[in-house]
């Protein structure tokens, strides 16, 4: 498996010299949504807490790095980080209320949508980030400003991002806040009367979730250049967040990855074919479909049915 | 419609994230109706009811029923993938503009004392009363009613007791499903309706029912009452575009402060 | 043994559900090392008992104090800090987790470096007889080895007073054999015990002391042998029990 995932990665860092600008803009697009799914994992996989609500960080960390650089002049390499902790902010909140009340299940599920069209909504009525009109930040090819000319840059951020992602993610799981993490999704009470402070595990995994969360935010804003209240706090990007790791195994540390390998060009592809016009809508009919099909027939993502198999193939 | 979203989640405990879209499918319904055949759809709610409780019965048989032990949270994700099937159906089917059914009834308005009366309006919730107290006659008065009730309580008890609790969970999909396709054709002379308006179509219906309380008919339609005066309180206090702002705060708070409901049996 | 300031003391606790009183006014205490039984009749308040005692209810009146702590108002994680774990009476492994990860989630309670908890998991789970069954999920384990299981996850945050809630429940006479002697074992190494068990022939073997609970109330404390023969007890509690269950 180790050898096989240094191969891998050493074919992910040679491609960009033998891809088309397009291949590696989808590429970016399977890396970006990778990072998201992976950081959305440790709240929603590993401690089991569905947020459908984690558009909101990411809308967080990119208007918050956009405005810093457009209005201060800031470097969104430092607004980056300060867009993470405005979502770890947030998410300290939301996680707080959610499991001070303890909201379970379907009751944290709203919750978090509800905090996420708030933010939709009052970005929406704000007119100093542009209101319904969105803001737009300004190409000037410059790195300082996490800007490049060439697509490839933006290849190894992306990239770079999901690998610290996955590392985060592949250290808590070896650590004993993984572990607390994992007996949490399984049983609270159980883990409570075994010592577990289960409030303060879930606090913590929220918090570093919608840190990482709210970093990707400025990768959104830096690759797209313009941000619109309903695409980027609202939930079909939560919905695209959610849906890769769980296709590819929640809770796993390859989960996401894979999930966004599988979804991520079918996407892309159901974008080109059904992007315009009257078929706007079809790639979320598919998600939905996917979203069934998964729940159904294999409601542990696709890794650790994956795994198995491999087990099985060669036997040790 | 939040009677119909209380009945599912009363009797089964499985949450329909669909709801909101599966009532905008009734107003669609209701608008195909009346601009194709005419049909006005304070007759043609009759149909979408129909058209709804098949929709609500085949979710049920196909997808909810084969888990209806797993966990919570994949319940949760089935919902959420039916919700994204249908509003996005609708999206593809019917186009992203907001429509509006006509009825002749809408434009007839007449003066009871000093009271401007919407004739529209007023048939809308006197339908709506009906079928509401038809509900809760059904639920208390009939034997398949009484099941439903019983199933809710205690599933396993049922089964004992030789009940066909897959049949009475569809029955009740079914008939959840009819009463939003019945609430979505009523209010669609009233209420232009586009297929992103699913969403907070659910909100709305999730504050009536938790504040009435998961499971408890009187509450729901007090719920209703109660949402429904916040609401227009918001939009009077503050810009119309903040409406929806009100209510997913009222959401927020509503989770936070009252989560078996001012009616509701305490949650386990 | 008794000279030194009791391990636990329960001083008139009580708690309501709406109208009902499940526990009135009891008082317990236990010294260290100690084994004490709690029986009474289904529904007498054991189980609330347990909740009130590890923090999963608060208690509307009265103190409980633990090893030199007061405890009310404490969360459960905090309870099993101070070394005061229990047992379920219906048995909650994680169920996905093996049977070595489940026990380590409770060894990580003293132990937070996973290798270290790790074997100190794989000692318990030797201990209680688990050893084959270590990589197993735990939702393929029988009945038995899941209160086994349930025994060994509590025993690894290596606890001073073990709260046991009908580990014996719906085992076989060899199993619930073996289980007692284990109990003893985990007795003698210095863990006081209090538990609920229906077993009466395990709960006389047990205890060095019985308190009797009907109806939230205390009626009888005394050892095994005074309560076995207590009026009170007979009418209460062993007269039905024998009626219905004979076997045992």
């Amino acid at each position: 498996m180790r050898w096989l995932a240094a191969a891998a990665l050493l074919v992910l860092l040679l491609l960009p010299a033998v891809l088309n600008s397009y291949a590696v803009t989808v590429f970016i697009f399977i890396f970006f949504y990778a990072f998201l799914g992976q950081a959305w994992n440790i709240v929603g996989g590993y401690a089991g807490q569905l947020s459908v609500g984690h558009a909101a960080f990411v809308g967080i960390g990119a208007y918050t790095s956009a405005v810093l650089s457009v209005q201060a002049g800031l470097t969104p390499w430092i607004g980056m980080l300060v867009g993470g902790l405005l979502s770890a902010v947030l998410g300290t909140v939301v996680g707080y209320l959610g499991f001070r009340f303890g909201l379970r299940g379907f009751y944290f599920v709203l919750l978090t949508v509800a905090f996420a069209e708030v933010c939709r909504i009052v970005a929406l009525n704000t007119d100093a980030v542009g209101g319904a009109l969105g803001y737009y930040i300004t190409f000037t090819g410059d790195p300082w400003q996490f800007q490049f000319q060439d697509n490839r840059v933006y290849y190894y951020v992306a990239l770079g991002l999901m690998l610290i992602a996955t590392g985060i993610v592949a250290g808590i799981e070896r650590r004993r806040f993984g572990a607390y993490l994992i007996a949490i999704r399984e049983d609270e009470s159980a883990c409570e009367a075994l010592g577990v402070n289960t409030f303060r595990y879930k606090m913590l995994a929220m918090i570093v979730s919608s840190f990482l969360t709210g970093v990707g935010g400025t990768f959104y804003a830096f690759y797209l250049f313009s941000l619109q209240p309903g695409s980027v706090f609202g939930i079909p990007l939560s919905v695209e967040i959610v849906i890769r790791p769980i296709v590819g195994g929640a809770g796993t540390v390859m989960g996401p990855i894979l999930g966004s390998f599988i979804l991520s060009p079918l996407a892309e592809a159901s974008r080109i074919y059904f992007g315009q016009g009257d078929w706007s809508g079809a790639h979320l009919i598919a998600y939905g479909l996917l979203l069934i099909a998964v729940v159904l027939f294999l409601p542990q993502g696709a890794y650790p049915a994956l795994r198995r198999l491999w087990l099985k193939l060669a036997p040790r | 419609m939040a009677v119909g979203l209380t009945l599912i989640f009363g009797v089964m405990r499985v949450v329909n994230f669909a709801h909101g879209d599966m009532m905008v499918w009734g107003m669609y319904l209701a608008w195909i109706l009346s601009t194709r055949a005419g049909i006005d759809p304070y007759v043609g709610f009759i149909a979408c009811a129909g058209a709804l409780f098949v929709m609500g019965w085949v979710t049920q048989r196909l997808l909810v029923d084969r888990i209806v032990d797993a966990p919570h949270e994949m319940q949760i994700l089935l919902m959420l993938g039916v919700a994204l099937v249908l509003e996005n159906a609708a999206l593809v089917a019917f186009g992203p503009d907001p429509q509006r059914v006509r009825s002749p009834l809408r434009a007839a308005t007449f003066w009871l004392g000093p009271v401007f009366v919407d004739v529209a309006r007023l048939v809308t919730f006197a339908l709506a009363m009906v079928l509401t107290l038809a509900l809760y006659l059904f639920l208390t008065r009939t034997d398949l009613g009484r099941t439903m009730r019983a199933a809710a309580d205690n599933a396993y008890g049922a089964l004992v007791i030789g009940t066909d609790v897959r049949r009475v969970y569809a029955a009740a999909f079914g008939i959840g499903a009819a009463c939003v396709g019945a609430a979505g054709a009523l209010v669609s002379p009233i209420l232009p309706f586009h297929p992103a308006g699913g969403l907070s179509l659910s909100v709305a219906s999730f504050n009536i029912v938790i504040i009435g309380g998961m499971g408890s008919l009187p509450g729901a339609f007090l719920g209703g009452l109660l949402v429904s005066v916040a609401e227009s309180l918001g939009a009077v206090f503050l810009s119309p575009s903040m409406k929806e702002l009100v209510s997913f705060s009222l959401l927020i708070a509503i989770l936070l402060f009252r989560p078996a409901g001012l009616f509701g049996k305490t949650a386990a | 043994m008794t000279a030194c300031p009791p391990l636990l003391d329960v001083s008139g606790i009580s708690k309501r559900f709406g109208g009902l009183v499940a526990v009135r006014d009891l008082s317990l205490a236990m010294a260290r090392g100690d084994v004490l039984g709690l029986i009474g009749p289904n529904g007498a308040g054991k189980t609330t008992a347990f909740n009130l005692l590890s923090g999963f209810l608060a208690p509307d009146q009265g103190a409980v104090r633990f090893d030199g702590h007061s405890l009310v108002g404490l969360k459960p994680h905090a309870i099993c800090g101070l070394g005061l774990a229990r047992t379920f009476q219906i048995v909650r492994p994680f169920p996905h987790l093996s049977v070595l990860d489940n026990v380590r989630v409770g060894a990580l309670a003293r132990r937070p470096r996973m290798a270290e908890a790790r074997e100190k998991a794989r000692a318990v789970i030797e201990r209680v007889g688990l050893g084959a069954k270590a990589d197993l999920a735990a939702s393929g384990l029988t009945l038995a080895e899941r209160k086994r299981l349930e025994l060994a996850r509590a025993l690894a945050t290596e606890p001073t007073l073990l709260l046991l809630d009908e580990v014996m429940a719906g085992l076989n006479p060899t199993e619930i054999a073996a289980i007692v002697g284990l109990i003893q074992g985990i007795n003698e190494d210095g863990v006081s015990i209090l538990l609920i068990e229906h077993n009466m022939r395990a709960v006389m073997t047990l205890s060095h002391r019985i308190a009797v609970l009907n109806f939230g109330e205390k009626i009888v404390e005394g050892p095994p042998a005074t309560v076995a023969n207590h009026p009170r007890v007979i009418e209460a509690y062993l007269g039905e029990e024998y009626v219905h269950d004979p076997a045992r």
